[in-house]
């Protein structure tokens, strides 16, 4: 059974989950309140096979993957949710594709020198992710870098046919928005080297910080703080918010319409770096050293920090201080007095 | 090929929230016997030991991307066993609306996406109501999910204002939630829920969800799909197709259901041979004979996470649990018969074992009901008073968090020693549909489901099999964790 070809305008996508919790293809769903498929199109963007949106399965769906692999079908762009799994003992055993008899990491091996794009869709096929927390009990690895370290699944050297590196749609899970507009760019053949950071994530949102757009905003100027859940204060000090580090612009334009992590009270994880999964204390508490946040928010000097915190803290109004320890608006601004008619 | 005992191997399948392979022995055109395997194991509960007990509410979630919400909830839950926290009634409101957005967006999500595009298959084209079924149903440019995606992800808006995001939440916590609710926002929420109501009662069910709600019985439910042409709801479209492919009579499961109850809404129990009788989590165990992992069979109180790969009895990394040793299936039918909701029970005294018809029924009939129990949810939030008691000290010991999933019944047992993570053990909704064989031999409740399943001549992916895999709505990625 051969998948009809493509006219050649479009740009086919082919979405694999490797290890993954299905959470970046459920956050697209909702891209642009329309759905991941709408969007897509919008800019020509074809899904050869998805595996939560496409009709075929079984032996349909195989000799879709193998007319990829085998060049019959055109790849543009190789989509991969999920860590790759090397265990155990380098079999890959521990996710074998369904119906194949080969583990998945073997079928991204050999779809990705295919592709002329691959991206890696969230933080597991970025960097490894959740599954690699810990003692990493699968082997996992994200597409091209281990945490931190390049290489990978596919390796450091690997570059997909249009010369890019692995495009890291990091983010746990990554905002709509990113997917689809990365996505868009690529087959818009908008992306090239400089449009990347150094860990191959999009400087189209990763050029931003998370805390940009922050609403606690003021709480944060006054180092104002949240002391434990649904306090409106800044989750910085004590509640392990590291927005002030992370790339992102969640907090500029929102995600399902509304939210934010921050806005919805708890601190920002830093989901889209390496090794977010493994924090050196609990996500939900602040690390401190003689009583200053270990994490500082980034390009700013310690010894700044700690200075302009406490002149902040000795400026802080009465209605931010007690605002921060509350879950409503106990103080409103003061407002000028009427005038007396 | 020859009709008579071949064996097929399906997969990939797909729409099934992760990985899952079906192996078929096929005797005369039908299933004999099934064997069901989880290919894909991830080691959420080896990561999770020997974390601070507060991680489970980061770590737990990102199980799963489709039930993130009923992680942290189960997970919330387990951590509150250990240190119990007055959970204001606010935090209480909201934590429900959050988890009924995630199981209401879900049996949307299940029915549009994932179930109703095989009945638009080519393999259906000579049946009268096929142009319909393409029109509506096909994977991709169908008008329902071009209706109805766009309405879920505004429905998902309520996740953005009470929950931060979606999925992968944190604000769903021991003592209530972080998040507060002003006046302006509850508003909003109201506006939410209309709009999605409203896509609903348009689309899906043609019909008012309080008329679906009330269908009592099986002429009920006949009448109610008579009484309009079947092109009007997609509801009604989906009964007329069942009726002409018999999906009452495929896909009998083992007769046992589970709930532990949801919302206050759903009552809790064990429904077996007609009868209701309390769920005790005490009496859950998990076999591990066909699994890939070590050991035998233990409580998850004192479960182990120990992969096997060359275990030669093996043949899925999923484990098998059991209730006082018995098989039992979980879901949208079981939580709807327990609760003793007329129509489940109709449907149950006709076919004890449900059926591909049943699932789904019951799915869409629970979306009708949840509904109008979330607006009133929202009418009763008061703005002003908390969302979250402060968090208390945690004990040693063990605890278990219980949450109903749309798919089913989700259980965390978690153990604390040291102030760390010394236990967790996670029973998810298909880890129940889906397991292996037990010790015993006795087959997972798909696996009894799928069999008597038609094979028609060159299927390699027999459709029906589709059908009853898909009616569960399975997740394989919390299957195994």
């Amino acid at each position: 059974m051969v998948a009809p070809s493509p006219p050649p305008d479009t740009y086919n996508v082919l979405w694999l989950q490797a290890a993954s919790c299905g959470g970046c293809t459920m956050a697209a769903l909702a891209a642009d309140d329309t759905g991941l498929l709408r969007s897509m199109a919008r800019f020509g963007i074809r899904l050869l096979w998805h595996p939560s949106l496409s009709e075929e399965s079984g032996a349909e769906a195989l000799a879709v993957l193998e007319d990829c692999a085998t060049g019959k079908l055109r790849l543009d762009c190789l989509c991969v949710e999920g860590s790759v799994l090397l265990g155990p003992n380098g079999s890959g055993r521990f996710q074998m594709l369904s119906g194949s008899g080969a583990p998945m990491k073997d079928w991204i091996a050999r779809l990705a020198p295919k592709a002329r794009h691959v991206v890696a869709v969230g933080s597991c096929a970025a960097f490894g992710g959740m599954p690699a927390a810990g003692h990493n009990p699968t082997d996992a690895r994200g597409l091209q870098y281990s945490g931190w370290d390049p290489g990978g699944a596919l390796g450091k050297a690997f570059r997909a046919g249009s010369g890019l590196p692995v495009v890291n749609i990091a983010g746990c899970a990554p905002h709509p928005g990113w997917m689809i507009e990365t996505l868009a760019a690529l087959a818009l053949g908008d992306v090239s080297a400089e449009h990347l950071d150094a860990l191959g994530r999009p400087r189209a949102y990763a050029d931003h910080l998370a805390h940009h757009g922050c609403g606690r905003n003021e709480f944060y100027e006054f180092k104002a703080s949240a002391a434990r859940p649904s306090d409106r204060g800044c989750l910085m000090e004590n509640l392990g918010c590291r927005a002030t580090q992370a790339p992102g612009d969640c907090n500029i334009r929102r995600w399902n319409g509304y939210g934010s992590c921050t806005d919805g009270g708890y601190a920002c994880i830093n989901c889209t770096s390496p090794a977010f999964e493994t924090p050196s204390g609990p996500f939900q508490e602040t690390a401190k050293v003689a009583g200053i946040p270990v994490g500082l928010p980034v390009d700013m000097p310690k010894a700044w920090f700690v200075a302009l915190a406490a002149l902040s803290k000795s400026a802080t109004p009465q209605r931010v201080r007690t605002n921060a320890h509350a879950d409503h608006v106990i103080v409103p601004p003061a407002r000028k007095p009427l005038k007396s008619p | 090929m020859t009709l008579s005992s071949t064996r097929l191997i399906v997969g990939p399948f797909n729409r099934v929230e992760g990985d899952l392979e079906v192996t078929l022995d096929v005797q005369d055109g039908r299933v004999a016997e099934a064997r069901v395997n989880a290919p894909l194991y991830r080691g959420f509960e080896q990561i999770l030991l020997g974390r601070p007990p507060s991680d489970a509410l980061v770590i737990a979630p990102r199980i799963c991307g489709i039930c993130s919400v009923s992680q942290s909830v189960a997970s919330a839950r387990a951590l509150a066993g250990l240190g119990p926290a007055a959970m204001p009634e606010n935090g209480t409101l909201a934590t429900n609306l959050i988890l009924a957005c995630e199981n209401a967006a879900d049996h949307l999500t299940h029915f549009m996406l994932f179930f109703a595009p095989d009945l638009a298959r080519s393999c259906y084209g000579g049946r009268p109501w096929f142009a319909a079924a393409r029109r509506r149903f096909a994977a991709g440019d169908g008008e329902c999910a071009r209706a109805l995606l766009p309405a879920r992800a505004r429905f998902l808006h309520l996740m953005g204002l009470l929950a931060g995001k979606w999925p992968h939440s944190l604000a769903l916590q021991p003592g209530g939630v972080t998040k507060a609710v002003d006046p302006g926002e509850k508003i909003r929420l109201l506006s939410i829920l209309a709009e999605f109501r409203e896509a609903l009662e348009t689309h899906l069910f043609a019909d008012s969800l309080e008329a679906i709600a009330a269908l009592d019985g099986l002429p009920a439910l006949d009448a109610w799909a008579d009484a309009a042409p079947p092109e009007a709801g997609d509801f009604r479209l989906f009964l007329h197709i069942a009726r002409d492919l018999d999906f009452t009579g495929l896909g009998a499961g083992p007769g046992r259901f589970i709930s532990s109850g949801s919302f206050g809404l759903f009552a809790p129990g064990v429904w077996a041979q007609g009868a209701s009788t309390p769920f005790d989590p005490a009496q859950v165990s998990e076999d591990h004979a066909h699994s890939w992992m070590e050991g035998a069979i233990l409580a998850p109180a004192v479960g182990k996470t120990i992969p096997a790969p060359d275990k030669p009895e093996g043949y899925s990394w999923c484990k098998a649990p059991r209730l006082d040793g018995q098989v039992a299936e979980v879901g949208a039918l079981a939580r709807q018969v327990v609760d003793g909701h007329p129509l489940a029970r109709a449907l149950n005294a006709a076919r004890p074992g449900g059926s591909v018809h049943d699932r789904v029924v019951a799915r869409l009939l629970e979306l009708a009901r949840l509904i109008p129990a979330m607006e009133s949810w929202i009418r009763a939030i008061r703005p002003a008073e908390p969302f979250c008691a402060p968090p208390s000290p945690l004990g040693e010991g063990a605890a278990v968090g219980l949450v109903e999933a749309a798919r089913g019944t989700l259980g965390h047992w978690l153990g604390l020693h040291n102030g760390r993570i010394a236990q967790y053990q996670i029973v998810a909704p298909t880890t129940w549909n889906f397991s292996p064989r037990d010790a015993q031999g006795n087959p997972g409740a798909l696996e009894i489901a799928l069999a008597g399943a038609p094979v028609l001549p060159g299927e390699t992916t027999p459709v029906a099999v589709q059908h009853v895999v898909r009616s569960f709505d399975p997740c394989m990625v919390c299957t195994v964790h």
